[in-house]
């Protein structure tokens, strides 16, 4: 076991020092940051002045080691245009954006799971086969379109909702939080909903073919000769089995949840780490992309390793594996 | 009786006392737009939705009114002593939104921290001018060579207070190579109409009412909510919903929209910048074109087959949906008296092609265009067009569209054949034209003279008009001096310019914006019905 940790440790720091590279790398040839900088009539002097003391002229590798290492203190240096160190920026996003990814994971299970499992038990009633268009709908559309369509019919048109902002929002030290407003959670519905729609299909289309999977097995045949209800087979045996690969997606999906948020916190003016990345690249405000990036790989890193030990956890095949091939 | 009379009185305090406080009732006004004011310190960036952000809360020794015609502020008049000694008097009993006084010590205070290292706004006076304290309320300025526009600038030399930033250790404007906070990037304390409340940088910003404002309000607002949202359709959507009451810019495709929705309409009106197209006249031979052992542009002919190739009402109506006025100068006619002495040369294809085969391309050449996608209203569709019309007369021209960072990266070095650029002069007088774009240019000097001339246009008749426009002091004699100068340009065929595009708010119908060309969005005149 903790060989297995140690060795998915090293791993994830191969593959954060290769982002790290990358990141670092790309932003070079991504335009000159000093001319976002500065003003249209500064002269060139200064323009040189500033280049030589931020150290765009040291050589690469100098500039990259310097990056690496304060990349790892979860120092990324102080963005050019909100002039404030960009650790400090993200600690004011991040609660907006894990807030909205949180959301919309809950409605996707909320929704995806007893979806999946009515179109399963159903399969020819007239409500799955909405469920199953609505999907279509959730899996074709591209994000913002969803998003715009919301705002038009749910702000411009009836006027119920906000078409932009996350509300009021109450400070609680570090984290804000828009869950203890009223206009907080109008603000949240929408985007929540945009995130969330394309998993919510994902898990409904999962817990649906694991369902019909499962029900065709040989247990539940077995319970049913055994004389149990329909409902202990379905959701007590069923069910049951089917959400093992659920929970794994979903995992997974968190880690892009948070990343697709970019396109959905745009669409909302929702004041996240996505809309603070998508600025940041009009911009050509380096330390943000490179903070962005890394973040982003770290979180999808970490989402990996704790699902892959959650795997460990649940399924008890994996360890009797383990435990044998270790006794080798 | 008495008691009736006491009543009465009362009754009339009360009457009156509603009449007074009506104008000054509660009246919230939210607006957005695209983006945010990068910083809250007024010297940090010369850019005109921060500066005209800044407008709101600070102020300059002089303003400029709608028309954007001088009007006194922060100085109450100024006398020129000699042709290089300006004279001003402040303004007395202004204070600050944190109660201390207005003076000269502050005038001082912010002419050195404006070519502090960090500042953005160093150009806003030439740097061996004296400023020099007389009394308290009296600042004289001496220059080095006489310069009939030295205040032309100062609506955006936003004065801060001395004693306030040395309090908060604000002195210098931000540097962004230290992680020192600067306290006024944050916090605002200056003598204008609104103070700010609160601030969440890309979030929202609270203005609220400065009761203490030296001028007489012509706003009836109290509160202020600016949201800053950078998706044009949202921007779009938050108008029409009644969420905010003026949004801009509104994308040309939208306008329709908001003018037919009731509670909703447009303003809309020429800006100030020129968009034009420059041409590499420097070279010997051109750095993006087929032709070998010479640059065909700097023969006049194709220069000025270039320009009567293109059929700029195309633009107009096509591309721009009406909204932008062609230009026949490098400056807009709202900047320059003598403007409508200019005639744009028509579309002329046929005597385009005429033009080239004179100078010797019979069947045209190719050449590269650089064209920014993300900085001017419908830049690269201009282009474009710009691409098919000379395809018209035999010109094939590649295009090279990019983000403005890529572009201007590009450009800025002088690494084009054939460009698109857009020009305000942030003097709003036509001598900064010269200056910036077409004085002989010469890179070899520090600074670089005419740094934005980057097809290296050069007449040194007009170098020498520049010279005496620089100096001329009596208006008349200055404006003709200035319309010799564009009318050797337009015969020498040096720019096509090409037009001022059009400003788009979108406002609610229950307030009423005024709007001034220069894009700047001054809350001292918005009126909540």
């Amino acid at each position: 076991m903790i060989a297995f940790i140690v060795r998915r440790l090293l791993q994830s720091i191969v593959v954060m020092l290769v982002v790290a590279l990358l990141a670092f790398s790309m932003f070079r040839y991504i335009g000159d940051p000093i001319n976002q900088m500065v003003g249209v009539e500064t002269s060139s002097e200064e323009r040189a002045e500033l280049r030589e003391r931020l150290g765009l002229n040291d050589p690469m590798l100098v500039q990259f080691g310097r990056f690496a290492a304060d990349a790892a203190r979860f120092d990324f240096g102080v963005s050019y245009q909100h002039k404030k160190p960009v650790s400090e920026l993200f600690a004011d996003r991040l609660p907006a954006t894990l807030e909205l990814a949180f959301l919309s994971a809950v409605f996707a299970l909320a929704c995806g799971i007893p979806m999946g499992v009515y179109t399963a038990l159903r399969r020819d009633a007239w409500l799955s086969k909405v469920f199953l268009t609505v999907s279509l709908i959730g899996i074709s559309l591209p994000t913002f379109l969803i998003g715009i369509l919301l705002i038009f019919v749910f702000s411009v048109w009836l006027g119920w909702l906000p078409s932009f902002g996350r509300g009021e929002t109450v400070d609680l030290g570090v984290w804000t939080t828009g869950l203890l407003t009223v206009s907080g959670w109008k603000a949240a519905l929408m985007p929540s909903i945009t995130l969330g729609l394309f998993q919510m299909t994902l898990i409904m289309r999962l817990v649906r073919s694991e369902m019909l999977e499962v029900l065709r097995t040989d247990y539940i045949k077995f319970a049913r000769a055994r004389g149990l209800s329909d409902r202990a087979v379905h959701f007590g045996h069923a069910l049951k089995n089917t959400l093992v690969p659920v929970i794994t997606i979903t995992g997974l999906q968190l880690g892009s949840i948070i990343a697709f948020a970019i396109i959905t916190e745009t669409v909302f003016q929702w004041p996240g780490m996505g809309l603070l990345f998508l600025q940041a690249i009009q911009n050509v405000d380096i330390p943000i992309m490179a903070a962005y990036l890394i973040l982003i790989a770290f979180f999808f890193v970490l989402i990996n390793l704790i699902v892959d030990l959650l795997y460990y956890a649940v399924d008890p095949r994996l360890r009797v594996d383990r435990a044998t091939s270790a006794g080798h | 009786m008495t008691n009736l009379k006491t009543g009465f009185a009362a009754a009339v305090a009360v009457a009156a006392g509603l009449a007074v406080a009506s104008p000054a009732q509660a009246e919230t006004f939210r607006y957005a737009f695209q983006g945010d004011a990068q910083s809250l310190d007024p010297h940090a960036l010369n850019e005109t939705f921060t500066i005209g952000f800044h407008s709101n809360i600070y102020e300059g020794l002089i303003r400029r009114d709608t028309e954007l015609n001088i009007e006194p502020a922060l100085a109450t008049d100024w006398e020129l002593l000699s042709p290089t000694h300006w004279r001003f008097h402040l303004r007395k009993g202004v204070t600050f939104h944190n109660g201390n006084t207005f003076n000269a010590d502050d005038v001082l205070f912010t002419f050195k921290r404006i070519q502090m290292d960090g500042s953005d706004m160093g150009s806003k006076i030439a740097p061996n001018t004296e400023v020099i304290k007389v009394d308290d309320y009296t600042v004289d300025f001496k220059t080095a060579q006489p310069n009939p526009i030295l205040h032309y600038e100062w609506q955006d030399v936003f004065i801060m207070d001395k004693q306030w930033a040395e309090a908060n250790n604000a002195v210098q404007p931000t540097d962004v190579t230290t992680e020192a906070d600067n306290y006024a990037a944050f916090n605002a304390n200056g003598t204008g109409p609104f103070k700010v409340k609160s601030r969440e940088t890309d979030i929202e910003t609270v203005l609220v009412r400065n009761e203490d404002w030296w001028d007489t309000p012509q706003h009836n607002l109290s509160r202020v909510v600016f949201t800053p949202i950078s998706q044009d359709s949202t921007r779009v959507a938050a108008l029409l919903s009644g969420e905010v009451d003026m949004a801009y810019p509104i994308p040309v495709q939208d306008l329709r929209r908001v003018d037919a929705n009731p509670q909703t309409e447009t303003l809309t009106g020429p800006e100030l910048r020129t968009i034009f197209l420059g041409m590499d006249q420097m070279r010997d031979e051109l750095l993006y074109s087929d032709v070998e052992g010479r640059n065909p542009f700097k023969d006049v002919r194709v220069r000025e087959a270039f320009y009567r190739a293109i059929d700029i009402q195309a633009i107009k109506q096509k591309i721009m949906r009406g909204q932008a006025d062609p230009s026949a100068l490098m400056i807009s006619p709202l900047l320059f008296a003598l403007s409508d002495r200019f005639d744009r040369p028509s579309y002329d294809p046929e005597a385009s092609k005429q033009l080239l085969a004179d100078a010797g391309y019979p069947d045209g050449f190719q050449v590269g265009m650089d064209c920014p996608n993300n900085r001017y209203v419908n830049d690269e569709s201009i282009c474009q067009a710009v691409v098919s019309m000379l395809a018209r007369v035999g010109v094939e021209v590649d295009l090279n569209a990019q983000p403005k960072a890529q572009y201007f990266g590009k450009v800025l070095a002088y690494d084009t054949s054939f460009y698109l650029l857009g020009w305000t002069p942030s003097s709003l007088d036509s001598y900064n034209i010269y200056a910036n774009l077409i004085m002989c240019l010469d890179r070899d000097q520090t600074p670089i003279q005419t740094k934005f001339n980057l097809g290296g246009y050069c007449n040194p008749k007009i170098d020498a008009l520049a010279e005496q426009i620089l100096v001329e002091t009596d208006e008349a004699a200055r404006n003709q001096l200035i319309a010799e100068g564009f009318r050797i340009l337009q015969e020498d065929w040096g720019y096509i310019p090409l037009h001022q595009q059009y400003l788009a708010w979108g406002t609610s119908t229950d307030v009423e914006v005024k709007q001034s060309p220069d894009n700047k969005m001054l809350l001292y005149y918005v009126n909540v019905k």
